[in-house]
């Protein structure tokens, strides 16, 4: 799709229009999930476990059914329907025991939402308690309780996952390349360490929504505040085993998604709630504390990485053990594991190399797909640990990450080729390098230190990310003109915040040759007028849909033409166009406009030719495949969007306290297409990698009580947390098959911003991080080489009030 | 109970629940669904309005304490379809992406600008501290806000390497 990318020509690409959909959401107009009220709709309410594992002996909702207003009640004995991405394991609400602190045991739908939580308390459930098993790496001991006895008999993607019955292992992948023990012997150094990051969650500022209505006859409607309609409506029929026609999904704005809201989620429950309550639209919006204990979280890591360097810094050897906390459901967290798999090593060139994955059941809150995909949590590891090899051997971390880069002629982990085309990860680094005079401190900082008594240090982290995605990965775009020649373009991915309806918008404009105005991508998404989309996720809309785009555009120009050249009596070879009017190359005077053959062309005695213009345009990701599952070789990715972060912290050296002085990060984006849209999501991506960074996490009791369900307890960033300065370099390096050269750049700024935080604090102070987030006690803990305190499932007996009501 | 208010200069005179938040009456009660519910405990933002000149986080003001009062919502913002300089700058420097948190920032910036016409970038961050936005990392915001107020701003495009 290169091909008609002439820089000096570009009239929309590379230009930043605001927003196509900013005025709405400015004044308060946008239609959220949360905003709509149908008529008749009722509301609902969960039960929700106070406990981490129970049977449940009975449950009884005769009180709950005697309250006026309540229309509908349902329990895990009602609904027989298991649902689940890639392994089935779970069911819409609790059958016989529950898994995690939080999970849904019962629900209401009621004329009020006042009601329906009256109605739940009412209910009574009678749990026998039963000992949890928390830690991912104690569920993996002989003897664990195991959260899925029944694992064994599941049904899951036969083709790409493999989990082991009889233990907690929901799924394993595997990579070997080369000879990892051979390269060891050959290594004069061979350094190993663990790093951990615990659970987290999205915050998505609208919490998960959904309405449905179940009518008579089957016949579904579900609004959503989803990523992804098609995939709501293909696994909500793959579990009711339903046609696809019999359901509609329908998303209107979202309020931020991140990963959380891909896949399914409340959609069944709700849906069901509304078959018991005869048809009626019933309504379920999570509470805050809801959407950090019922929805899913992103999973915590355990990553043992074991390097082998030659003396001249070669890395030669890589041995990698990942240990993903699926939670009490696989979800998303095995594809995490797979797509963290055969991307572990980072931009790195690794001869020989070792991986295992493991996806671990535990009795938690459930993992699923968060952005980054497994590459915020693992690039914590292995940045810190590419520094520590660096120290270590006594080379220059900057020097030793150049030596080790992907260049044009590595293969991967999965044996891919990289190319001159593939990105170049080596420009990004050092401009983050450059930008923050790397390697050295300016006379203005070594001032500021002498002023302050404060340590200054550096750190620079390198990141790489892929499509996580099925190799054959689809989406069609269609194109409508209207009768006054603008057009409409009907696209399935899902404007999430990301602004992709309006670069979409500015790819059509490109190529159709049309201004701005004249372009309007849907908001609404709706599985009953948009063409297909696999989904809104792994940073692939740009480049698929903007391909599928490119594609529908010219289709629709080549049916232009060819009315135009009847009507104009020519050959479409000797037209060209404008954007109002196609016209004769060499007798521009000689034209009709759009407007004239948009919806037909009608002569002047009254005859029609042509007919609305409609251009269909098909995109398929191309020659990518499974990988292997014993050797993890195959080509999984479309495309590798390759970046770095450079940062400036200042370190209290007495207390641990720091403040970051400066960010600066770089992305290889092929081709930006609306550079503001880049930069917005360069800083809110690595705001929010700041989050994970500096703060975040789930903390639990020993009994697994989550503790900190709420912005009191489990701080996100405010804008008094941003970098004092903050520097967004874009790199360009075409990608041949993007379009206009372009590659997703979504999800990376989230990653490798805690281990160039964790790197330039140790350079500042000492500190040897292997846990994030860093907080100051832990930096405190660090200089100190004092053990780290286990917090996140914390040592103390009891934790927050919440816990001692419930749970003991 | 009665109560009657002023909200975006229209009067209103509903009955409202004791227990009804000003963020319930004016979403449910009078379909004003511009401020959102982030939260519910006064911790994200989302519904901040201005009552009587002061931003609040309408999820902890009850509608009764709201009796007498003037709220200035998202709704009143623009006027006759004509955006604010506040919105306008939003817009122009890309401050909205999901947009859940825009109808509390915008509301927490034009009290902001009522008291500090030219506020500092600390009083800016001040100002909105406790507006969560969790897609745009604030810089874009903060710029809108200079721009609006008629300072200084970076040039916003990224540079090239």
């Amino acid at each position: 799709m290169l091909e008609s990318a002439n820089p000096q020509s570009l009239r929309h690409v590379g230009h930043s229009p605001a927003r196509q959909e900013g005025v709405d959401k400015l004044t308060g107009g946008a239609v959220f999930v949360s905003d709509m009220t149908l008529p008749g709709m009722l509301h609902a309410k969960v039960k929700q476990s106070p406990h981490a594992r129970a049977r449940i002996r009975s449950i009884d909702t005769s009180r709950a059914a005697k309250l006026p207003g309540v229309r509908a009640i349902l329990t895990g004995a009602d609904l027989d329907y298991r649902l689940g991405l890639y392994v089935v394991d779970k069911y819409i609400l609790a059958k016989g025991e529950v898994r995690h602190y939080g999970e849904a045991v019962a629900a209401v739908a009621a004329d009020t939402l006042a009601i329906a939580k009256q109605a739940v308390d009412l209910i009574d459930v009678d749990y026998e308690v039963l000992p949890p098993v928390l830690n991912h790496m104690d569920a993996l001991a002989p003897g664990a309780p195991l959260v899925h006895p029944d694992l064994g008999s599941y049904d899951y993607v036969q083709a790409v996952f493999s989990p082991q019955p009889g233990t907690n292992i929901a799924n394993v992948s595997r990579c070997r390349k080369g000879d990892v023990e051979k390269g060891f012997a050959e290594s004069a150094w061979i350094i190993e360490r663990e790093y951990t990051n615990p659970s987290v969650q999205h915050v998505p500022m609208e919490t998960h929504v959904a309405i449905a209505e179940w009518r008579a006859d089957d016949a579904i409607t579900i609004w959503t505040s989803a990523q992804s309609p098609f995939t709501v409506r293909g696994l909500f029929c793959h579990s009711f085993k339903l046609p696809l026609s019999k359901v509609r999904v329908i998303i209107p704005h979202v309020g931020g998604g991140f990963g959380g809201k891909a896949g399914i989620h409340l959609e069944p429950l709700v849906a069901c709630l509304s078959r018991k309550a005869g048809g009626r639209p019933v309504k379920f919006q999570a509470t805050r504390e809801e959407e950090f204990s019922l929805l899913p979280c992103r999973s915590a890591l355990t990553y043992r990485i074991k390097t082998g360097v030659r003396a001249d810094g070669k890395i030669v050897a890589q041995k990698m053990e990942m240990f993903w906390d699926a939670g009490a459901y696989a979800d998303y967290a095995v594809n995490v594991t797979r797509a963290s798999g055969y991307s572990a090593a980072g931009p790195y060139e690794i001869p020989n190399a070792w991986l295992d994955a493991y996806t671990i059941y535990t009795h938690k809150p459930y993992g699923t797909a968060y952005r980054g995909f497994g590459h915020v949590e693992f690039f914590w590891g292995l940045e810190r640990h590419m520094e520590l090899v660096a120290q270590t051997i006594g080379m220059d971390p900057l020097e030793f990450r150049r030596k080790n880069l992907l260049r044009p002629g590595a293969t991967t982990l999965t044996g891919e080729v990289i190319t001159e085309h593939s990105g170049d990860v080596r420009k990004c680094l050092d401009a983050v390098a450059a930008a923050i005079h790397y390697g050295e401190l300016t006379e203005a900082e070594k001032a500021r230190e002498a002023r302050t008594g404060l340590k200054i240090g550096k750190g620079i982290a390198t990141l790489h990310k892929a499509p996580a995605m099925p190799p054959f990965t689809a989406t069609a775009v269609i194109v409508k003109m209207n009768s006054d020649g603008s057009v409409l373009v009907n696209v399935g991915l899902t404007e999430i915040g990301q602004g992709s309806n309006t670069a979409l918008a500015q790819i059509a404009a490109e190529r159709l040759g049309f201004p701005l105005e004249k372009v309007k991508v849907t908001e609404e998404k709706d599985t009953e007028h948009d063409p297909y989309d696999w989904q809104t996720v792994a940073s692939k809309g740009l480049m698929l849909t903007g391909n599928a785009t490119i594609l529908a555009c010219a289709d629709l120009l080549e049916q232009a033409y060819a009315v135009a050249g009847q009507v104009l009596r020519a050959q479409p070879c000797d037209l060209d166009h404008d954007g109002g009017k196609i016209f004769i190359k060499h007798r521009p005077d000689q034209a009709v406009t759009f407007a004239q053959i948009a919806v037909g062309y009608a002569y002047r005695d009254g005859n029609g030719i042509g007919g609305p213009l409609v251009g269909v345009g098909r995109y398929i990701a191309q020659g990518l495949s499974n990988l292997d599952k014993e050797t993890g070789q195959g080509n999984p990715a479309l495309d590798w969007t390759y970046g770095a972060h450079g940062i400036i912290v200042e370190v209290n050296a007495a207390t641990g306290e720091y403040h970051i002085l400066k960010i600066a990060s770089a992305y290889d984006v092929g081709k930006a297409i609306n550079p503001e849209l880049v930069r917005g999501q360069c800083i809110g991506g690595m705001v929010q990698g700041l989050g994970t960074a500096l703060c975040e996490g789930y903390i639990y009791d020993q009994q697994g009580h989550l503790l900190n369900p709420s912005f009191t307890d489990n701080k996100i960033p405010t804008c008094k947390d941003l970098p004092d300065e903050i520097e967004c370099i874009v790199v360009e390096t075409a990608q041949l098959d993007g379009p206009y050269g372009a590659r997703g750049v979504g999800e990376h700024p989230m990653i490798s911003v805690a281990p160039a935080l964790g790197n330039a604090i140790r350079n500042a102070a000492g500190a040897e991080l292997t846990h994030m987030p860093i907080r100051s006690e832990d930096v405190w803990r660090a200089m100190g080489q004092k053990p780290r305190v286990e917090t996140w499932i914390t040592e103390t007996p009891t934790g927050s009030c919440r816990s001692i009501v419930w749970g003991q | 109970m009665k109560i009657k208010v002023t909200i975006n200069g229209a009067e209103y005179e509903r009955d409202v629940a004791e227990n009804a938040t000003l963020l319930h009456f004016l979403r449910e009660q009078l379909g004003l669904t511009g401020s959102k519910e982030g939260c519910g405990g006064g911790e994200c933002g989302a519904c901040t309005v201005i009552l009587d000149g002061r931003t609040v986080n309408s999820c902890l003001v009850l509608a009764v304490e709201a009796d007498g009062c003037s709220i200035r919502t998202i709704e009143g913002e623009a006027v006759d379809g004509r955006l604010s300089r506040i919105q306008e700058a939003f817009a122009r420097h890309h401050a909205v992406q999901c947009g859940y948190c825009t109808a509390g920032m915008v509301m927490s910036v034009r009290e902001l600008v009522e008291r500090h016409p030219k506020p500092s970038i600390d009083e800016i961050k001040e100002g909105l501290e406790g507006n969560f936005c969790r897609c745009t990392g604030y810089a874009q915001i903060i710029e809108a806000v200079l721009d609006a107020t008629g300072q200084e701003h970076r040039t916003q495009e990224p540079s090239h390497a």
